[in-house]
């Protein structure tokens, strides 16, 4: 059995010898991304698995063992990463946790903080935690983002972001239920056992993915008028995970909208960009700068990659780039408002106002600091500058009951469906005449 | 057109409603539905069967609790803000803004262009439940509430965000004397605050204003709160005859989209559907059968004190009251701890009274036979009955429940105690109070709480535990404050749970309340072995079964559960020794009398609501003061470095060594200003800019920006800055000065140097939400100041941008304010030093006193400074002490500025022995989530006591008042 070792500061560490006996173990968070993730490094050589648990024990857990004033989405993870480890399903003595890790001014960079605690007060001390993360945090000996790890990884964010992207825009309509979810299964065993040989890898082959993944959804039979767009943003916790969020995209299906969801590679290139801004606002070295610049350009052609293909095929929806999102945001906030989503979350609702979804549900876990900011704090605006726009905020925390959330949901759907019926009998009249018309895609 | 119906299923009453043709109102009903909607709207419907059986009518639902309803008949649901907007839209068609308060909804529709609402979100309080359980806390009805408040004289400031907070505003008021017709229109007050500050949210009410719903159609004292507030006049202020049904009728109005169906098939519809299949979350029984019961019973009534008689014993006694902050307990003992007389009963808002009466009814009973030869008081009434009666002794709850506690178990090392309004819990560690956990954030989900449900219910609170004792399947309703329980509740009756699990359940969430949420506990072993539980609320059996239950593990109940704070005041009174008690004599009390007036203090910028009681010959007694110049005497200035810095800074205006010709230069002093005014103030007067801050923080302030704050549950200190901004505007500045700033000084002693995303950015929300910036250029840049250099080529740049200044000029300004900040941290090192050496010249305690820059607004501490130097601390701040301890890793990311301050100054405090902490937190402050553990970690591995602050905006001192005399009685103790 592998040997407990410390680093100076008293961490367990992770070691190489535990990667040969260890599995790790990650919480859920977007379904899609995180399980190619998860199959990217397994064959990096790590044993890992992706949690899918629900139940009341993961809430309990988490807060039994986390601090209650801490935000839901500690709660949560820490809750399932605890559950798992308790369930009997592994050998406690063979398992370490994985955690990501943003490190800005949010209180989420202190996660791994609170689960190492929690696994503590669990009398599970001897379990290693490693974290996930761009910054340079906490190195683990037996665990490394290789180079090579970290390229699959930006490309499973993008297959990740095309297969939601048209998924969502196939679902509300397919004629025979659950076509869309054996679509995604289609794609992502070509995705990766096309990874495991070493293919897809490549500018070129992506979009040949891309092509293809475009047409796996584009063969799922489909019928119905179009129904109602609704956006969903927010703390990107509660806003991808279904557990987070109470199954926000399937209760918006049951209730006959069309979930509208931007991607997770905006809130990559945004992480870059941040350092990269850093270095205007404050000072720096060029050399960060440069840096964070080649590799934000290497993600952004990405990007561009994937919404070109997209818009070449003309059938579904493409999302505006990251400088397109950046773009909306004069006159909002400031390039430096970084922590937490930052001006990212106000830029998605932006696009997505300017795009035709001008009914959005923005998520976030009750008492998030910073969409005090940059959620609720900037709807009052939206509603100046788009008075057709119509933003629900919704709480996300233990406490908070799902028939509440979904009653407040229910309204702005009602808004939505009158908004839309105004716009069709006077589509010059009213709120829409100051000339910003919403544009229909 | 067929007929048309509306049933509105709210969380506590069932509105039906039948339009005609011409919407014509042929029916309508408002009913309470006691947990039963479902069955209460088919009463209903077969009530009006005759008009229409057999034909097609048109049936929708709406409705917070309808939703569930709906969707199991396969019925029609409109949403109710929807339905209501609908009825609105007919009948008043040149509204501007709707006002609907319901059982536990608020709601404001704003029309007029687009249609806009807002509802209360997950942490919203005041409503109709809100005040059905105030009325029960005040016991009247909550008629006689209303009309208690429209006698009114004054107004109380009464939390507005959260029932729980106005619960413990209202109950010091009461105790301390407080007019009933006063607190009635408070109660009110803050029902409207709660309405027009979390429901406008930048957008402000004016115009033709409709109120709705039950609350508003019933209560004229609220409706008046509404129309003073609003400064509505009667053309403005529309309530409708059927207001209390509006969301009804406008769900009548909205089934004309939909389709025709048999009035009969449909009533069939929603009657199977209340036999539908549940599916609550549910838990495990408290008590699986009787057998279990009796032997749990037998176990718990072991613990009783020793037997005594009073209509035989002869000898001395020692008399101990618990002025509680719902009932008031005395307990008469023998010198042995025998209870010789004891009493309990609610307070009635009137302890004085209930405490009179008693001590006839004792002095009656001990006849010639027994002499009183002490008496304590303890209790949120203390100083009121002790100054009353003339006691011997007022000594704080803590410790008399310690007292109490240790004489069934000598070795206790836990005490919890949940009585109707409060939760206390504290360890006991080397023979003193320690870590004290009290309920004053989000949860007291205590005793009254059970009380007003079972009440809801139609219960007393006796039956309605009983009949949980034996559920099947307790609901779970989560942990969380009071309020996210009613909507738990709400969910579980639409589930269709029935009374006894709901019961069952309540009992174990106010168990996970106090383990996981006062007390945080993760295990058993975290408490401690020998668990003594005390309090009102453990005599029901089915809540102190649940608290077995969750930390798994037997526990000590006395007997005496609900006594214990009277009964460890009369040990306490029994240990003084006294010849002679000065409690009055039978004699004295005949001509005993009591009258109460509140009054406002104006001696100082604090203006305390004060309470005057006069008692017979004269005597008086105030309360609701923080120091002593109400009471006629000199105010004690002992060193104060929160008041030492807050002085230095508000010097801070003007035009300091310029001449002012650029400009009058306005900075928002909230914030981060507290600690970069410095800075910033000598920066703009050397480029000759005039300096205006705004005002000082008071109440009315924040009020001014209130409307246009757009989250209601961010921190008070953020939310005054709506008010400063307003007025700096109102003063007519040339240009506001606010920098964003994600990162702070960087002091080398964390691992990083944020501010909190709060501080970071909210002059941007603030830009966002203030229609006044408009008129006001607002400079919102962000600046780093940690890189000196890299500052200095930024704003030199900016300032020649925005105002022309050579880049030269701002440069030298640039460095003079870095001076100026320099010298400003030293002085505040300096004179910490100071104060410290004058408390150790004149052998007095240190308080350290840990918390942000900003936590030194009276408006935001309300005065807790004054407060901890009247008890003869000497008090300093963490910048002054941060300084003297180096880096260290720490088990949490150190990354913000100011926190790492405070893990500085207590680990600093850990090394000096006359030096205790105490820690202030503001309500909804996210990073306190992190600190507060990590703080605590730090000091008690250090051998110190860990003291925690909460505060918010409102100003209860009590909590605060109990923290700081256990603290010191725990700091005796240890000397001793």
């Amino acid at each position: 059995m592998a040997e407990l070792v410390y680093d100076n500061t008293g961490r367990l560490l992770f070691t190489k010898e535990m990667k040969e006996e260890y599995t790790l173990l990650v919480p859920q968070m977007l379904p899609m991304h995180f399980a190619m993730l998860v199959r990217i490094m397994q064959t990096e050589g790590y044993k890992v698995e992706m949690l899918n648990t629900t139940g009341k024990s993961i809430l309990d857990y988490g807060q039994k063992y986390v601090h209650n004033d801490a935000c839901f989405p500690a709660i949560l993870v820490i809750g399932q990463l605890i559950d798992a480890v308790k369930s009997g399903k592994y050998d406690p003595h063979k398992v370490a946790l994985v955690i990501t890790q943003t490190g800005g001014g949010c209180r989420a960079s202190n996660y791994i903080h609170m689960l190492r605690k929690a696994l503590e007060k669990a009398d599970l001390a001897y379990v290693p935690v490693i974290s996930v993360n761009l910054s340079g945090l906490e190195h683990n000996p037996g665990f490394k983002l290789s180079l090579g790890f970290i390229r699959k990884a930006v490309f499973a964010v993008f297959y990740g972001d095309i297969i939601m992207n048209t998924a969502n825009q196939v679902r509300p309509y397919e004629v025979n239920p659950g076509d869309t979810d054996r679509a995604i299964e289609t794609c992502m065993d070509f995705l990766l056992s096309g990874m495991n040989e070493g293919k897809g890898m490549t500018h070129k082959s992506m979009i040949a993915n891309f092509e293809r993944i475009i047409e796996v959804f584009k063969a799922v039979p489909v019928a119905g008028e179009q129904k109602v767009r609704v956006g969903v943003v927010g703390e990107i916790y509660v806003k991808y995970s279904p557990l987070g969020n109470n199954n926000l995209e399937h209760f918006l299906l049951s209730e006959g909208a069309e979930p509208v969801v931007p991607g997770l590679a905006d809130f990559v290139i945004f992480k870059i960009y941040n350092r990269d801004v850093d270095v205007d606002i404050y000072g720096g070295k060029w050399i960060k700068q440069a840096v964070c610049r080649i590799f934000a350009g290497y993600v952004k052609k990405k990007q561009r990659a994937m919404i070109d293909t997209l818009k070449r095929d003309g059938r579904f929806r493409a999302p505006g780039d990251f400088d397109d999102l950046h773009g909306y945001i004069k006159g909002y906030l400031g390039d430096g408002n970084k922590m937490g989503e930052g001006w990212l979350l106000t830029a998605e609702m932006l696009e997505l106002i300017n795009t035709g979804v001008p009914n959005i549900v923005c998520t976030q876990p009750f008492g998030c600091l910073p969409n005090h900011i940059v959620g609720k704090g900037m709807i009052r605006k939206l509603k100046d500058d788009y008075p057709w726009s119509n933003v629900v905020a919704i709480d996300y925390d233990p406490g908070a009951t799902k028939i509440n959330q979904e009653n407040r949901i229910k309204l702005m759907l009602a808004n939505a469906r009158a908004l839309a019926k105004t716009h069709e009998e006077a589509p010059a009249a009213g709120a829409c005449a100051d000339g910003r018309e919403p544009q229909t895609v | 057109m067929s007929l048309r119906i509306g049933i509105d299923i709210g969380s506590t009453t069932v509105k039906v409603v039948v339009l005609d043709e011409d919407n014509k109102l042929l029916f309508r009903s408002y009913e309470r539905h006691y947990s039963k909607a479902r069955e209460r709207a088919c009463e209903t419907l077969n009530s009006i069967k005759e008009l229409l059986s057999g034909k097609d009518v048109k049936l929708v639902i709406t409705g917070s609790a309808g939703l569930g309803v709906a969707k199991a008949g396969g019925i029609d649901f409109v949403q109710e803000v929807y339905a209501t907007a609908a009825a609105v839209t007919q009948y008043y068609p040149d509204t501007d803004a709707v006002i609907e308060l319901g059982g536990e909804d608020a709601k404001i529709i704003f029309f007029g262009g687009a249609l806009e609402e807002r509802m209360n979100g997950s942490c919203a309080g005041g409503t109709g439940a809100f005040i059905d359980q105030m009325a029960t806390l005040m016991n009247v009805s909550v008629n006689e509430l209303d009309a208690l408040s429209l006698n009114h004289e004054k107004i109380y400031p009464i939390a507005s965000r959260c029932g729980v907070f106005a619960k413990s505003d209202i109950q010091p008021i009461l105790n301390q004397g407080g007019r009933k017709e006063d607190v009635a229109a408070s109660i009110f007050q803050a029902v409207v605050d709660q309405t027009v500050a979390g429901l406008t949210q930048g957008r402000e009410l004016k115009g033709k204003i409709v109120f709705l719903g039950g609350p508003l159609h019933f209560l004229m004292g609220l409706r008046a709160r509404f129309v003073e507030t609003l400064h509505l006049d009667g053309e403005h202020a529309v309530f409708p005859e059927d207001g209390d049904c509006f969301a009804g009728i406008g769900a009548a109005l909205c089934a004309a989209d939909y389709a025709d169906h048999p009035f009969d098939d449909l009533l069939r519809k929603l009657e199977e559907s209340v036999d539908a299949a549940n599916t609550v979350d549910t838990m495990p029984p408290l008590f699986t059968d009787e057998a279990d019961y009796a032997a749990f019973l037998t176990r718990h009534d072991a613990n009783h004190p020793p037997e005594a008689d009073i209509h035989t014993y002869a000898g001395d006694a020692y008399l101990g009251i618990d002025a509680g902050s719902t009932t008031t307990k005395v307990a008469l003992i023998a010198p042995d701890g025998g209870l010789l007389y004891t009493y309990y009963h609610s307070n009635q808002g009137n302890p004085v009274a209930i405490v009179l009466e008693q001590l006839k009814e004792i002095y009656r009973l001990c006849g010639g036979r027994v002499t009183i030869r002490g008496s304590a008081v303890t209790g949120y009434g203390e100083e009121l009955i002790k100054n009353a009666f003339s006691c011997d002794l007022g000594l704080v709850e803590t410790v008399a429940h310690f007292n109490a506690a240790a004489h069934f178990n000598p070795d206790v090392d836990f005490i919890i105690d949940i009585g109707g309004q409060d939760m206390k819990c504290f360890k006991i560690r080397n023979g003193a109070v320690d870590s004290i956990m009290l309920n004053e954030a989000c949860s007291s989900g205590c005793g009254s709480f059970i009380e007003t449900f079972a009440k809801a219910l139609g219960y007393t609170i006796a039956d309605f535990a009983k009949i949980g004792l034996f559920a099947p399947h307790p609901v779970n309703l989560g942990s969380r404050c009071t309020v996210f329980m009613n909507s738990s509740v709400k969910q579980a009756q639409k589930d269709g749970a029935g009374v006894e699990d709901i019961s069952a359940g309540l009992s174990i969430s106010i168990v996970k309340n106090a383990v996981y949420k006062v007390i945080r506990a993760a295990s058993a072993d975290d408490l401690g072995r020998h668990i003594v539980v005390q309090g009102g609320t453990f005599h029901n059996d089915a809540v102190l079964r649940a608290f077995e239950q969750e930390l798994g593990r037997n526990v000590t109940r006395p007997t005496i559960a609900g006594l214990m704070g009277a009964f460890g005041a009369a040990l306490a009174a029994r240990d003084l020794h006294l010849e002679k008690s000065a409690l009055l004599s039978e004699k004295a009390l005949h001509g005993f009398t009591h009258s109460a007036k509140p009054v406002t203090c104006g001696l100082c910028t604090n203006h305390c609501s004060l309470t005057v009681n006069q008692f017979d010959g004269g005597r008086k007694f105030i309360s609701g003061n923080r120091c002593s110049r109400p009471l006629g005497k000199e105010k004690v200035e002992l060193p104060d470095l929160m008041n030492y810095k807050y002085k230095k800074l508000r010097a801070l205006e003007g035009r300091g060594s310029g001449s002012g010709v650029r400009g009058r230069m306005g900075i928002p002093f909230g914030l981060n200003m507290y600690e970069n005014l410095p800075f910033w103030f000598e920066f703009f007067t050397r480029l000759n800019f005039e300096v205006v801050l705004s005002p000082e923080s008071t109440r009315k302030l924040y009020i001014k920006g209130q409307h246009t704050i757009p989250s209601d549950t961010v921190c008070y200190p953020a939310k005054l800055l709506h008010g400063h901004v307003e007025a700096l505007v109102e003063q007519g500045v040339d240009a506001i000065w606010y920098p964003c700033m994600s990162y702070n000084n960087d002091e080398g002693i964390g691992d990083n140097h944020f501010n909190c995303p709060v501080v970071a950015y909210y002059p941007e929300l603030l830009a966002a939400n203030m229609p006044v910036l408009k008129q006001t250029r607002y400079l919102d840049p962000y600046v780093g100041l940690w890189r000196r250099k890299d500052f200095e080529k930024r704003i030199a740049r900016m300032m020649e941008e925005e105002f022309s200044i050579p880049k030269k000029e701002t440069a030298a300004a640039v460095r003079a304010a870095y001076d100026a900040y320099d010298a400003y941290l030293a002085d505040i090192r300096a004179t910490g030093k100071q104060y410290v050496e004058y408390a150790r010249a004149n052998n007095m305690p240190i308080l350290v006193v840990c918390g942000r820059p900003y936590h030194i607004d009276p408006e935001i501490n309300h005065g807790i400074n004054d407060l901890i130097t009247s008890f003869g601390f000497v008090l300093v701040t963490e910048d002054a002490l941060s300084h003297l301890e180096g880096y260290e890793s720490r088990k949490v990311l150190n990354q913000w500025t100011f926190q790492s301050r405070m893990y500085n100054a207590a680990r600093y405090v850990c090394t000096q022995s006359d030096m205790q902490v105490v820690q202030l937190v503001s309500f909804g402050c996210g990073t306190d989530a992190i600190t507060t553990d990590e703080l605590r970690s730090i000091l008690e591995e250090g051998g110190k006591l860990y003291t925690q602050l909460k505060i918010d905006d409102i100003n209860n001192l009590g909590a605060v008042r109990i923290r700081i005399r256990s603290l010191m009685a725990a700091i005796d103790a240890r000397k001793r």
